[in-house]
């Protein structure tokens, strides 16, 4: 069990509060047409399951409701860093 | 080492009260075998074991990081059925329990495999339709299954609560007479003793940190404890597959989550069998120790931290009290969790790679434990032909590309 500070709320909130909602980064290809069945295949079933720190999404169920993205440690579940949608990217994550 | 347990080397040692021979030898690697097998949890055993007994190829090692036994193996709630809906499940599960069936006598190992019976519960009139369709599709398949109602259930397991006034009223269960439970580290240490036998060596503590791959093909693995060469790698890492296939530049369409169980301490025999529910999502029985095994469900996030969050145990806790009111002063003993890797469609896949030589055996997700024979079976047969066994062709990778899913998550009747 963690604690977890909503970047909406800018409160602490138990983690029971959220929920995860996977792997972030995972943006729906611009070029559905061009794309190979592999390539779709990624898209959809394919994660990267990264054992250490991992950027994924997670919402705030029991609260605002908003979606934003955590930095945590898959290894520890310590939260490293929590970020709104768009502060951090796939080009720019720390 | 002794080669063969019977009664007359227990009574020599016993009468002699000499020291015990060590069950399996301490093996040091050598530089090259035919097979290496990553991860010695009980389906790596058993690969191990039938690609030695069935399959002629007894040049194996098998690399485990930590013990045999420690792993997911020794972590599970050892529940053991084959009573999927979907063909390709079925055959599979089924073609396990034959093998658990006559698999101490094939071990010279007493797994303890006790086939008393699971009931899967339904609570709800969706679930006793699930449940009808899924029992004729087991009997249609060959597995054995019933259905029976809330009276029936009661006369069978008097501690259950069948009231109309519980939050979520108990109507029925399907029933699998040949399901049951078995010494869940005993079965690793059976199947690592009997591979050893065969000519296996079981290297403990040597943890693979890299798959050495040339044009395409495997030739080996870095490890802990040096290089070792070898021309076909099978990975049986379970909550590592990810991992493991980084080494070879593979991606899996698997995510690794903490899976949580607990016991209570020992007792006097109350519950005779398996009781399992999706519905309130909780599934027990009682060891022949005399503690309840009590499973929960997986986090929702990836871990690979075998724990769970306070959450979950208290979700099953209640769902455990909802179906048996007088547990409710139980102590609780120890609490554990394995980190299980899950597949989108809750299948496992067996499977070639797009490496030549490298060989995926993971997926298993939840519900490993009840097919370790079959599984070590199945992917023996496909590492030695280079070519999937009949009953592991539907378990290919390539189901995430061409989209043939085997749609098997909470048809199952489970939890599993």
């Amino acid at each position: 069990m963690f604690l977890i500070d909503c970047p909406y709320c800018k409160e602490s909130r138990d983690q029971n509060e959220f929920s995860p909602a996977g792997e972030a980064f995972i943006a729906r290809p611009q070029n559905p047409e061009e794309l190979s069945d592999d390539e779709w295949s990624d898209y959809v079933f394919y994660r990267t399951n990264h054992k250490g720190d991992h950027w994924e999404q997670w919402v705030h169920t029991n609260g605002c409701r908003k979606y934003f993205l955590v930095k945590r440690s898959t290894i520890s579940h310590e939260i490293l860093e929590v970020a709104a949608f768009g502060e951090v990217t796939s080009e720019n994550p720390s | 080492m002794q080669k063969k347990y019977s009664w007359y080397s227990l009574l020599k040692a016993g009468l002699g009260n000499q020291e015990w021979d060590q069950a399996i030898p301490l093996s040091k690697p050598k530089s090259k075998y035919d097979v290496i097998i990553i991860g010695g949890g009980g389906h790596g055993l058993a690969t191990a074991y039938y690609l030695a007994k069935e399959c002629g190829i007894t040049n194996v090692a098998v690399l485990e990081k930590g013990y045999i036994g420690g792993g997911n193996t020794g972590r599970n709630t050892t529940i053991i059925r084959s009573n999927y809906l979907r063909d390709e499940a079925s055959s599979l599960y089924e073609h396990s329990m034959r093998l658990w069936e006559g698999l101490s006598e094939d071990l010279n190992f007493n797994v303890m495999f006790s086939q008393r019976g699971v009931y899967n519960l339904g609570h709800t009139l969706q679930d006793m339709r699930d449940i009808e369709r899924r029992v004729n599709a087991n009997v249609l398949n060959g597995v054995d299954a019933v259905v029976v109602d809330h009276k029936e259930i009661k006369e069978q397991i008097p501690i259950i609560n069948t009231s109309k006034n519980a939050r979520y009223p108990i109507m029925g269960a399907s029933f699998q007479a040949r399901a049951g439970v078995a010494r869940h580290d005993g079965v690793a240490w059976g199947f690592a003793r009997a591979a050893s036998n065969l000519g296996v060596d079981i290297i403990q503590n040597c943890e693979v940190i890299d798959i050495e791959v040339e044009e395409g093909k495997v030739k080996g693995v870095k490890t802990t404890l040096g290089d070792i060469m070898a021309d076909r790698v099978g990975c049986v890492s379970a909550g590592h597959s990810s991992v493991v296939a980084k080494m070879a530049g593979l991606r899996l369409p698997v995510e690794s989550h903490p899976l949580q169980a607990f016991v209570s301490e020992a007792m006097k025999p109350i519950l005779h069998t398996v009781v399992m529910s999706n519905a309130v999502h909780g599934y027990v029985s009682q060891s022949d120790k005399g503690d309840l095994v009590i499973g929960a469900g997986i986090d929702g996030y990836n871990s690979y931290a075998q724990r769970g969050s306070a959450k979950i145990v208290e979700h099953c806790a209640a769902a455990i009290l909802e179906l048996f009111p007088i547990f409710s002063r139980v102590r609780m003993n120890r609490q554990w969790g394995g980190i299980v890797d899950v597949c989108p469609d809750a299948c496992p896949v067996i499977s070639p790679t797009k490496v030549e030589g490298l060989y995926f055996n993971c997926g298993w997700g939840t519900g490993g434990f009840k097919a370790t024979p079959g599984s070590g079976n199945v992917f023996a047969h496909t590492i030695a032909q280079d070519k999937q066994h009949e009953l592991a062709v539907p378990f290919h990778i390539d189901r995430f590309t061409s989209g043939a899913l085997i749609d098997e998550h909470g048809a199952a009747g489970v939890a599993h």
